[in-house]
């Protein structure tokens, strides 16, 4: 959610979040327009780097708060990341009273909009914890590498098990905002995970990897079987 | 150097003798009391500058911030004074030499004066400049140009200009009496190619010239007003720009410095009165400085000393930077406009509160209205550090929003040596000893406490644009120079500097 929101876009967000707030309707809505069922098995990264394949977790409610004290609870709550097996499409996860479903997704964008995703399966957007996990195939092994990411809202994101990078507090998904330390990708399988909490609003993120002088890496491919 | 310039010699003695004291940590540390510099020069990471005085006085350098005196330059000369046939054209004395690197070969021009307007300039030649090379020796070129005493010039202040875009080699010389001139050297030796051409006046009413190059322009740059006089001393430096070597050179509003023009470059200012003698000191990578000499330091006692500060240009001129001062900033990525902050959750100024500033409801009717609310201190870490991290902490960027994480108090370090025309700095949160420092995986980290290691000090370079370079004093586990880079907008590292990149600018800005 933008942090210069004039009046205009707060009535906006504000209907959004009452719409967001409003008991699902019984007739299914229309897909997402940004989003498709993978149609292979592997999805090279977009011209410009951006991972483009993507498994989701329906969205869990959590308290909407964006410091860093609140979101980092909100991930550690009931999700110990680092071990829990990779998902696959369909897999469900029961946390609190609601089971969730993974679900397997391509963007036609460079970001991947959690809105359009959560809006088309008559869940909440707003005051919601979401969980993304792809897994990013290197031709060979890569040092120095840097994940890049932009989220809306907060986000934090794991590389092959270790936490690479974090963005707290309320922002818009900007391309490369948040860019982890140098780190090193093997040949192969690496498995990436994020955790994005929305407040209210537009909710999406976007991802890719950067070379040890800061260009996209183009020669990746986005897999969701990394077992 | 004027024509009343036989004070300055003996000024020097006395600056000598006074910066054998403690100096202030202002414009350069150690001995940097000199009269009529010449141009800064590196050779093996030592920079070497000359001056005006008996025998030419040599100041050394080993990085360019803490100076020493180290005798003069005709101990290394046959004879130890100028050549016989200098002293015939000019005189004994020594002043405002210039000094150059062509090819393998250093030229070293010094006025020797006589009774001025009568004055030659003479050529050492040279392959060191370091006194304690067995190759170090300068030997007598003889005289290269003169005034008789009755032409309209004044052949003393020699200034140097190697023509990068076609290797030729200049001279411009002359002081008040008569013109600056400009003859063209034989790159090869030194000496004047074309003896028998007559000089070209470039400029007038002025003194210490010299001349640079910049995207196509050529740039006469000299001294206006009086020297010698401490803080009554009205040196400045002008300049104009020509698109030929042998101008015509003009000023900023158009008027030809044949004709008394020159925008002003660098007046008095600061603590420092009477600008003169500037002198290009060009550190690669885009990385540019210049050397003057300020007539009266009042910090030191109102003697004359050697300065070196940032070169910037602007709309086509040269423009004369400010080495940073110690004091409280926001860092802020000129790539990006986010602010380098210890990575903690930050509190709002004031602590949270609803909005405020738009005037609230209308009065009662008949009320008077409310007084405005008080004014927000600025905030303190104090307040708001209970919960940050107590050993080393990460670093990220943000939007600046005055919080206490936010502001770097940068504080310059004595006897933690420094670089071209300033000290190292320790870059830590204000009010606290929280210290940036580089560390072994080419990061950042913030660490409790401030140790002079270093990792923890600080260069701080301005560039041309007026943004800043930053860079460790070193890398632990690397020889590779390292600058603070920003990737992406809330990640800042360290990386190679790269000129044409905006990664490695960042403004510092007063809160």
């Amino acid at each position: 959610m933008t942090v210069r929101m004039n009046l205009w876009l707060q009535i906006v967000a504000a209907s959004m979040l009452v719409a967001a707030q409003q008991p699902a309707p019984a007739a299914p809505r229309p897909p997402a327009a940004t989003l498709t069922r993978p149609a292979s098995a592997a999805k090279p990264v977009a011209a410009d780097g951006f991972i483009q394949r993507w498994l989701l977790l329906e969205p869990i409610r959590v308290p909407g708060q964006l410091t860093e004290v609140a979101v980092r609870g909100a991930v550690e709550k009931d999700f110990p990341v680092t071990a829990t097996p990779l998902p696959k499409d369909g897999d469900t996860l029961a946390i609190g009273d609601s089971e969730l479903k993974w679900h397997a997704v391509d963007t036609t964008n460079y970001n991947v909009n959690l809105y359009h995703f959560a809006y088309a399966l008559n869940k909440p957007t707003s005051n919601v914890l979401f969980w993304a996990v792809t897994v990013v195939n290197a031709p060979r092994e890569m040092r120095d590498v840097r994940l890049a990411i932009g989220s809306n809202a907060a986000s934090v994101w794991w590389v092959n098990g270790a936490e690479a990078t974090a963005l707290y507090n309320d922002r818009q998904a900007v391309i490369d905002d948040g860019v982890s330390k140098r780190l090193t990708l093997k040949q192969g399988a690496n498995v990436i995970r994020a955790a994005i909490v929305n407040a209210g609003g537009a909710t999406d993120f976007c991802a890719r990897f950067l070379d040890e002088i800061d260009r996209p890496i183009k020669t990746l491919t986005a897999t969701l079987t990394g077992r | 150097m004027t024509i009343t310039d036989a004070l300055a010699s003996r000024l020097v003695v006395s600056v000598a003798a006074a910066c054998a004291l403690a100096a202030p940590l202002i414009a350069l540390d150690g001995q940097p009391g000199l009269h009529d510099p010449s141009t800064v020069i590196a050779e093996n990471g030592k920079y070497y500058v000359y001056a005006t005085g008996n025998g030419l006085p040599m100041s050394i350098s080993d990085d360019g911030w803490s100076w020493r005196r180290a005798g003069g330059v005709m101990q290394a000369v046959p004879g130890g004074k100028p050549g016989a046939a200098v002293i015939a054209r000019g005189g004994n004395n020594t002043w405002a030499p210039d000094v150059i690197k062509v090819g393998d070969k250093y030229f070293l021009y010094y006025a020797a004066p006589g009774t001025q307007p009568k004055a030659a300039i003479g050529l050492l030649v040279g392959r060191t400049l370091d006194p304690g090379s067995p190759d170090y020796t300068w030997e007598d070129g003889g005289p290269v140009v003169w005034s008789d005493g009755v032409e309209d010039s004044n052949a003393i202040d020699p200034g140097v200009f190697h023509d990068p875009t076609n290797g030729t080699l200049w001279l411009t010389y002359g002081s008040y009496f008569g013109y600056i001139r400009l003859v063209e050297l034989n790159p090869k030796t030194g000496t004047r190619l074309h003896p028998d051409r007559t000089p070209v006046d470039v400029a007038i009413n002025s003194e210490a010239s010299i001349m640079i190059v910049h995207d196509g322009w050529y740039y006469l740059l000299v001294t206006h007003g009086s020297c010698c006089q401490g803080a009554n001393s009205s040196y400045n430096i002008r300049m104009g720009r020509a698109r030929k070597v042998t101008g015509p050179f003009l000023d900023n509003t158009g008027i030809d410095m044949l004709q008394g023009g020159g925008k002003l470059f660098l007046g008095s200012g600061d603590r420092y009165v009477g600008p003169g003698h500037f002198g290009l000191l060009d550190l690669g990578d885009g990385v540019q400085k210049f050397s003057c000499h300020y007539e009266a330091d009042l910090d030191r006692g109102g003697i004359s000393v050697l300065d070196i500060r940032p070169l910037l240009w602007r709309e086509g001129w040269p423009v004369a930077g400010d080495n940073v001062k110690s004091g409280t900033y926001e860092i802020e990525s000129a790539r990006t406009g986010t602010a380098l902050e210890l990575a903690v959750q930050g509190v709002p100024v004031g602590g949270a509160r609803g909005r405020g500033g738009r005037g609230g409801g209308p009065p009662a009717p008949g009320a008077a209205p409310p007084p405005p609310p008080p004014p927000i201190p600025a905030q303190d870490p104090s307040q708001v550090s209970a919960n940050w991290p107590t050993g080393a902490a990460a670093v990220r960027m943000s939007p600046y929003m005055l919080q206490a994480q936010q502001k770097w108090a940068i504080t310059a370090v004595a006897d933690a040596g420094g670089y071209p025309g300033s000290p190292f700095f320790k870059i830590t949160i204000a009010g606290t000893d929280r210290a940036l420092a580089a560390t072994a995986d080419g990061e950042l980290a913030v660490l409790p406490a401030f140790t002079g290691a270093p990792e923890q000090l600080w260069r701080i370079d301005q560039l041309a644009d007026g943004t800043y370079r930053v860079m460790p004093k070193a890398v632990p586990n690397s020889k590779v120079p390292l600058s603070l880079s920003a990737v992406g907008s809330s990640m800042p590292t360290l990386a190679k500097f790269t000129p044409d990149s905006d990664r490695q600018r960042w403004n510092l800005r007063m809160p």
